[in-house]
């Protein structure tokens, strides 16, 4: 099998469900020595569940892989893949905190041993984080906990392009980018054009479409768990890719009031100014205050200082409740029914005679497995019976059912599919028009058009404010990235 | 080149952080061992350090078992008990029929892998399923020796009394301490091990088999635990079912004050090791020479591990700061 040109890795037909959830229905995907292949697509469309069956870590439920010629379906592992010189950069970090740069470079490569095997280990790093970011001034030495998230994700990047025994031919980068400035950025693309000249191939996973549109030589679209288009890069422009992806044209929620007043409106939260920053955040009563930059920039931090109200530096008139966005760690009760777990938010308000009235309890769980369609036959079941979005629902209405004025929301949507997440948006928007304030965290752009007004972070401040007429993709993703390139 | 310019500052910072972390049992060792040579300055001979220090080796041993199983992230709270049947089968299994003494320790180590196995698996909670065991664990020494008695053997009573130019038990300890920080901090699997324990997920996508990291833990956990056993005995020559009881708190205190976490698999074994001394030293040592009568004898232990142990929390705080 000639490795020039010719089909590197081709999957057939895979088919991969997580209970009743179809995240692929029957994808076929190839890619070619030497070829770059940008995959996009919206969030939930099946792009990293494809990559995990590519990298091994996901085994389908049907369907073929095959690498140079030969069918690799049988017992395809991670270990197969390494072997076959495919290689994967999560979207989350796979790096060990408590480890040094060099001895996470190490546990990519099994064979790496002897005596030595610590400096042939941060030799490989290094020589390879000089390749493909030169001057990025890592140690190998360095605990990879201490390092920041830019050359956290810088070596893990580099780490995938490592060589011992056996040969880096694909490597998939999911959202490389997400966390590197820009200028960082473009050195990976560079590289990457690099990559695939000298024969070697890439899937690059990105939601900047110039990214994609700049380096990658074919481009595959997904939607809804299926590859809807394949096509030249050439033969994209960025609208035509926009519509692919079957993206919401970029005005469809169409602004209602145009002319709000801000100051008009009674003052519900204004933060003081900390040291650094410029700008201070107001929110007033029903509106919509959408937090936004890259993921990590000191928006979750900004919901802290609201939620702590005076001794977080921030002036807050009402009543807060958060919606947490990170179930597993500050959300769910695991152990409770999924009422109890709604429950919780307004228990001051169900007790009678000193003790929690069990009836209202009741009564506020229906309500609300009504309004939000929580798919369970009975509240009462265990909150972990519900697939990740219903429960993501349940903290939407432990959040909603209670008194609170305003509303945290902590990048809310993660995991949550997107019919669920029309339905929340709807309802945010008829709370907001009750009066109720919502400050929300998220890293989906297009979130961001529900919002009244858009607050954008950079380095844990606020650097840009936008009201909603002004919001745009690009306008946000400037302002998230540091203006010098 | 921003990120170039801002890690130097960063990264020293977290370098003189670790340095920090790294002093502090060191530290606390000195703090105490001055403390005893000021009140009792006979114990400042080779005679008065041996005497002072060899009961350290068997918490020591006793303590790097515990800081395998912490390694991955699980806690050990049948160390104690399972020292009792370690010592109590070398004092008597051991030395009527030697071979059947080294099948039944090779057993326990065995018991000790295929707890490690059954907690991956079934993915139970280690703290439970080793409470438990510590239970089964005194049961079994008790039925071996219902009433303290048994003998050391020979060859064991020997070794853990030799007469070295310096103080025996200050060259076991470093011995022990230089091995298992080759084993765990040098080694190329080693590194493997620590990653389990910060992020088991990342080392299972680099095509590692998490239940063989946890077996290897366990096992060694296991054969660090007979160790303890028969060093406690060779020491003590006659063996008492519940002679390690009070070890399974003391080897977590010892690791956490040698600067190792319950989470994330930052584990020292040399901080271990002086740990294990530092808290020998502090409970027993310095309680002796205290002169402090018997009935306040436990409180004041519990009282000084929370000082020395406070010491490691402020010490981390101020280094945060900088």
């Amino acid at each position: 099998m000639s490795t020039d040109g010719g089909t590197l890795a081709e999957l057939g037909s895979v088919k991969k469900s997580f209970g009743a959830v179809h995240a692929l229905t029957g994808v076929d995907l190839r890619v070619d020595a030497g070829e770059c292949v940008g995959l996009v697509g919206h969030n939930g469309a099946g792009k990293s569940t494809l990559m995990n069956v590519l990298a091994g870590t996901l085994a389908p439920d049907e369907g073929t892989i095959t690498i140079e010629g030969a069918d690799r379906t049988p017992h395809y592992s991670v270990t197969a893949a390494h072997e076959a010189g495919v290689r994967c950069v999560f979207q989350e970090l796979s790096l060990c905190p408590n480890l040094t740069v060099a001895e996470n470079a190490r546990i990519m490569h099994p064979h790496l041993g002897g005596l030595r095997w610590r400096r042939q280990a941060a030799g490989l790093i290094s020589s390879e984080l000089d390749r493909i970011f030169p001057g990025h001034g890592i140690s190998t030495k360095a605990i990879v906990g201490d390092l920041p998230l830019t050359q956290r994700q810088m070596v893990e990047i580099a780490r995938a392009f490592t060589v011992t025994d056996s040969p880096a031919k694909l490597v998939i980068l999911d959202e490389p980018t997400s966390s590197l400035d820009a200028v960082v950025a473009g050195q990976l693309l560079t590289f990457v054009r690099r990559f695939a000249e000298e024969g070697g191939s890439i899937v690059l996973i990105s939601h900047l479409l110039t990214e994609i549109l700049g380096s990658a030589d074919r481009i595959v679209v997904m939607r809804d768990g299926r590859v809807v288009i394949t096509d030249r890069a050439s033969a994209f422009s960025r609208d035509t890719l926009v519509a692919a992806m079957g993206h919401v044209a970029e005005n469809a929620v169409e602004s209602t009031e145009e002319e709000r007043d801000r100051s008009a409106l009674p003052l519900r939260v204004r933060t003081e100014l900390q040291h650094g920053e410029t700008i201070n955040l107001l929110a007033h009563e029903g509106e919509i205050v959408g937090l936004a930059g890259l993921a990590g920039q000191g928006q979750t931090r900004m919901l802290h200082r609201v939620f702590d109200g005076a001794r977080g530096g921030a002036e807050v008139r009402g009543t807060v409740a958060v919606v947490a966005g990170d179930r597993q760690n500050d959300g769910v009760f695991p152990l409770w029914s999924i009422n109890k777990n709604v429950s919780v938010g307004s228990l001051r308000e169900l007790v009678r005679r000193w003790l929690v009235d069990d009836r209202a309890e009741e009564r506020l769980g229906a309500t609300w497995q009504d309004r939000l369609a929580i798919q369970t036959p009975n509240m009462d079941d265990p909150i972990l019976s519900l697939s990740g979005g219903n429960q993501q629902k349940a903290l939407f209405a432990r959040a909603l059912g209670s008194k609170a004025d305003i509303i945290l929301m902590d990048d809310p949507m993660r995991g949550v599919d997107v019919g669920t997440k029309a339905e929340v948006y709807g309802l945010i928007r008829k709370e907001a028009e009750a009066g109720r304030t919502f400050l929300w965290y998220t890293t989906e752009t297009e979130e961001l058009e529900h919002c009244h007004h858009v607050y954008v972070f950079r380095e844990g401040a606020i650097v840009t404010d936008l009201p909603r007429e002004q919001v745009t993709e690009q306008k946000v993703l400037q302002a998230s990235f540091r203006d010098s390139t | 080149m921003s990120t170039a310019t801002a890690s130097p500052g960063r990264v020293s910072g977290a370098d003189s952080r670790r340095l920090l972390r790294a002093a502090m049992p060191f530290v606390s060792l000195i703090v105490i061992l001055g403390a005893i040579f000021y009140i009792q300055p006979r114990s400042m001979s080779t005679f008065g350090l041996d005497l002072l220090l060899r009961l350290a080796v068997p918490l020591a041993f006793a303590t790097l078992a515990q800081l395998c199983v912490m390694t991955v992230n699980d806690l050990d709270l049948s160390i104690g008990t399972y020292i009792g049947v370690t010592a109590g089968i070398s004092a008597t299994i051991l030395v009527e029929q030697p071979i059947l003494g080294v099948l039944a320790l090779v057993g326990c180590v065995a018991v000790y892998a295929a707890l490690g196995a059954l907690i991956h698996l079934r993915d139970l909670p280690s703290i439970v399923v080793t409470l438990g065991m510590s239970f089964v664990w005194l049961g079994v020494a008790i039925s071996l020796l219902p009433v303290p008695g048994g003998e050391a053997p020979e060859w064991l009573r020997t070794f853990m009394s030799l007469k070295l130019p310096i103080p025996s038990p200050i060259l076991m300890l470093i011995v022990i301490a230089a091995v298992a920080h080759i084993a765990l901090m040098w080694s190329p699997y080693g590194a493997v091990l620590r990653g389990v324990g910060g992020n088991a997920r990342a080392v299972r996508r680099a095509g590692w088999s998490l239940l063989k990291a946890k077996v290897t833990m366990y096992t060694l956990a296991g054969i660090c635990g007979v160790l303890a056993g028969m060093t406690l005995l060779g020491l003590s020559g006659a063996a008492d079912a519940r002679m390690g009881e009070r070890y399974t708190l003391l080897t977590i205190a010892a690791v956490i004050l040698g600067g190792g976490e319950f989470v994330g698999g930052r584990v020292s074994p040399i901080g271990a090791v002086v740990g294990a001394t530092t808290i020998w030293l502090a409970a027993n040592s310095l309680l002796s020479v205290l002169k402090l009568p018997p009935e306040w004898q436990i409180g004041a232990i519990g009282v000084i591990l929370i000082a020395v142990l406070a010491l490691r929390w402020l010490v981390g705080r101020v280094g945060r700061a900088s």
